[in-house]
Formats: C-alpha cells, sequence, structure tokens
C-alpha cells in the first residue's frame, strides 16, 4: 500500500518536472514572441511561475544530490525571460542562502571542518571575485556558451566521477600536517568513529583557483567541483566532504555575491521569491528523502541539466534563440 | 559529535553566529519583501515597468534606470524595493562577522596561521562588499 502511495508521489513529481520544464519552454517562446509585440503576460506572473520551479527545483536538489545553484542558473537563464546578469546574481545569493541554512548544523555536529574549509575557502573566496567581475565584463552569449559547455561538463562529472565512502590516505602531505588538517567524526551508521586525515593539499588549493573562478562566473555555487576534490583528490571522507563543501559555498559565494551586488545585478523581485521557493522546495525534498530515494531522480536532475546545458550553449551560439 | 566539536578553535561560536544571522537575514529579507509587494512604501521601479527591465544586461539597466552601482542603494531605502536590499546584504555580510569572531579565538590559541587566514578572508570579503570593484559594460 505504501509502495503504491510512493510510486504515485514520485509518479506526479515526474509529471511535475515534466510539465514545468515544458510549460516554461513554451511560455518562454511565448514570451520571445509577445516581448517583441508588449508582453501580455501581468508582471507578476514570472515572479510566481518561478517561485513554483525554484520549489520544484528544491525538491530535486535534494533527491539529486545536488546544490540548487547548479539547477537554477541553466533552467532560469535559459527559460525565463530574465538577463543572465540578473539569473547568475539570484543563482549566487540561492546557493548562499542554502549553505548559510545549512552551514551551523553541519558545523555543530562536526561534519564540516573549519580547519579544512578556511585555507580552501580564502583562495576559492578571492578567485571568486575575479570570476564574477569576468562574468559581468563578457558578452552574454560568450557567458552563454561557456555555461553550457560548463553544465554539460558537469553532467560528465555526474555521470563518470566515482565517490569514496573512506579514501585511503597512507600518509598525510606536508602542508596538511603543518596546517593541522585531520579530524574524526563518530559515522552514525556504524557507531564507529572515523579518523581522517588528507594529501595532495597543494594541487586541491590549486584547483580551488579554477572552482572559485567559475563559481563567480556563473554564479553556479561549486558544490558539483568542491566534493570530488575534497573527497577523490584530497582523501576526505565522503560525509565530511559533501558537508565542508556545503559549508564553504557560504564564504566563496558571499564574495561573488557582492560583486554582483554592488554591480546592480540583484532584482529583489527575483531574489525573494527564488530564495524562499528553493529553501521551502529543500524542506519537501529532505522529507522525502526520509521515506525514499529514487534513484531515477538522479538521471531526471542529470536529463534536465543536459537539456539546460545544450540550451544555453545553443541560445551563445544563436541557433536556439 | 557535539563534545568532539568543542574541541576545534572556533568552529562551534561561528556557527552559533551564522545561526543567529541567517535566522534575522531570512526573516529580514521576507518582512522587506512584503512590504515591497504591498505598496507601503512606493518603489523606485514600478512593479508593472518591471518586465521592461529584467531582460536587459545589468549595465543597459543601470543606464536607463538611472541607478547607481555600490552602496548607493542606502540613501534610497525608502523606497520599497531598495528595502530589500538592507536584508540581502546583511544575509551577504554575515560571514564576514563570523570570521571577525574567530579571529581572537585563533590568536588566542596561539594558533597564528588560522588567525592570519582568517584576518586576509575578512579583509578579501570586505573589498567584495566595499562597492571598490566595478566592471566594465558588456
Amino acid at each position: 500500500m505504501l509502495g503504491t502511495a510512493r510510486r504515485i508521489s514520485f509518479l506526479i513529481l515526474i509529471l511535475l518536472v515534466i510539465t514545468s520544464v515544458f510549460g516554461i519552454a513554451y511560455c518562454s517562446e511565448q514570451t520571445v514572441e509577445t516581448a517583441a509585440k508588449g508582453s501580455s503576460l501581468p508582471w507578476w506572473a514570472w515572479p510566481l511561475i518561478l517561485f513554483i520551479v525554484t520549489f520544484v527545483l528544491g525538491i530535486l536538489a535534494v533527491l539529486g544530490g545536488v546544490g540548487g545553484g547548479v539547477l537554477f542558473v541553466p533552467i532560469v537563464g535559459g527559460f525565463f525571460p530574465f538577463h543572465l546578469d540578473f539569473v547568475r546574481g539570484a543563482g549566487l545569493l540561492v546557493a548562499l542562502a542554502g549553505a548559510l541554512a545549512a552551514g551551523p548544523g553541519l558545523l555543530k555536529s562536526g561534519m564540516a571542518c573549519l580547519r579544512l574549509a578556511i585555507p580552501v575557502a580564502l583562495i576559492a573566496s578571492a578567485c571568486a571575485i575575479v570570476g564574477a567581475m569576468i562574468g559581468l565584463a563578457l558578452p552574454t552569449n560568450v557567458v552563454n556558451i561557456s555555461l553550457g559547455a560548463t553544465i554539460l561538463g558537469i553532467v560528465l562529472i555526474m555521470l563518470m566521477a566515482k565517490k569514496s565512502e573512506y579514501p585511503e590516505v597512507k600518509q598525510a602531505d606536508a602542508l596538511s600536517s603543518a596546517l593541522n588538517i585531520y579530524g574524526i567524526y563518530c559515522e552514525a551508521s556504524t557507531g564507529r568513529d572515523i579518523n581522517w586525515q588528507i594529501h595532495r593539499t597543494p594541487q586541491a588549493l590549486a584547483t580551488f583557483i579554477i572552482i572559485g573562478v567559475m563559481a563567480g562566473m556563473f554564479g553556479l555555487g561549486a558544490g558539483w567541483a568542491n566534493v570530488p576534490v575534497l573527497n577523490l583528490m584530497m582523501g576526505a571522507p565522503l560525509k565530511v566532504s559533501v558537508a565542508t563543501s556545503k559549508f564553504l559555498l557560504s564564504v566563496t559565494d558571499t564574495s561573488a555575491a557582492w560583486i554582483y551586488f554592488n554591480n546592480g545585478a540583484v532584482l529583489p523581485m527575483m531574489v525573494v521569491p527564488s530564495i524562499v521557493g528553493i529553501m521551502l522546495g529543500s524542506i519537501v525534498g529532505v522529507r522525502i528523502l526520509a521515506k525514499t530515494k529514487p534513484a531515477a531522480v538522479r538521471y531526471i536532475v542529470i536529463v534536465m541539466l543536459l537539456f539546460a546545458g545544450a540550451r544555453a550553449l545553443l541560445k551563445g551560439l544563436g541557433i536556439w534563440k | 559529535m557535539e563534545k568532539e566539536a568543542k574541541g576545534l578553535s572556533g568552529q562551534l561560536a561561528y556557527a552559533r553566529i551564522l545561526d543567529k544571522g541567517m535566522k534575522i537575514g531570512l526573516v529580514a529579507i521576507i518582512i522587506t519583501f512584503v512590504i515591497y509587494l504591498t505598496g507601503i512604501l512606493t518603489p523606485y521601479i514600478p512593479v508593472s515597468d518591471l518586465p521592461k527591465y529584467w531582460g536587459l544586461s545589468v549595465h543597459k539597466y543601470l543606464e536607463e534606470t538611472g541607478i547607481h552601482q555600490g552602496w548607493s542603494w542606502l540613501g534610497m531605502l525608502g523606497k520599497g524595493d531598495f528595502l530589500n536590499f538592507a536584508g540581502i546584504a546583511f544575509l551577504a555580510g554575515i560571514t564576514i562577522i563570523c570570521y571577525i569572531r574567530i579571529i581572537p579565538i585563533f590568536f588566542r590559541k596561539k594558533d597564528f596561521v588560522y588567525g592570519i587566514f582568517a584576518i586576509i578572508e575578512v579583509l578579501v570579503l570586505t573589498l567584495a562588499a566595499s562597492g571598490l570593484l566595478k566592471t566594465g559594460g558588456h
């Protein structure tokens, strides 16, 4: 009985997603057409649609194991009438609000490691400023092409990257030893204390230069890149990597968000419905996740990203306007 | 785990401020948005005119609306739309406050490297927030 109810809920969720994506695509085309003649939709229609869509994105982000920002920017940028400058500003604030909300719990529980985050955040946040400035200075079609290529790259990472629950780190490197970056946490599922240390710190810090620039340039958040680097390159346990990455976003996105904010690329009519929508969606998503974890949702997220990434790329190339 | 986190320099102090600040910031953006939507304070850009501007690049938008970059919004807090910026700026400023809080903790524990890292981070975030970094048009 419960299984049937779950299947029905899941089916409704899928239908909701498909309807939203295609509905928005349809509305978007209508708007492009009507914009030339003078828009037919009342002013409140798009913020309302934005709220509904971000609510659904919030649910999917939790179930698909991705951050809200990575879904928000390509989907809203591709199918809404808002300029990419404002979408990226809102995307950063959406990712920032999510990271700020999760941060206290992750730090208090010891899952996120401040000692690991501080040097990484310093590099990523400084580079995010550079990325944000480049992103706002570049022509929109160039940003769309790069965004599309990045999103398609993220899809590849999601499909191919392996995760390691407890990576083996035989010996900590000199830099992480000097900085005393190591830790211990209690694995709730087994009750076992997990000691961890990291390696390849200099290489990872260099990688965070690129991650920071990309986070600022595209307003994506950067959990999709943070987690593989912390987990696979540095060797932090998966849970520590995920938690530290989420916390890290609160610092990286702060610096980039200020650049967008101070350069005028923040519209409250977009930002507030998006933040509230995605946060409410995340709350519902966490409740659904507690009962079931449909693996298919991850593939729905991948298909959505593939579609949105292709849209951004083709929009940038002038093929699909 | 809570006990374990207590052993980590500054982590709990950071978490406590972040927790309070995040809640205040979220409540602030919701209240200011309600004020904006209900029209209690007249917005600088009428809400019905927004569709004319949100499809423009930020440079064109600033040009056409006469809005200035940086902290000029502080002088326009009496307008419903600009009032929202107070909540958003607060939300974007919490991390700086959290870092300022942990600097003395690191120095008290003679953890000078992390103390210096935290100071540099405050400087980086303050530079980003200062409005000094402006971008050219596209």
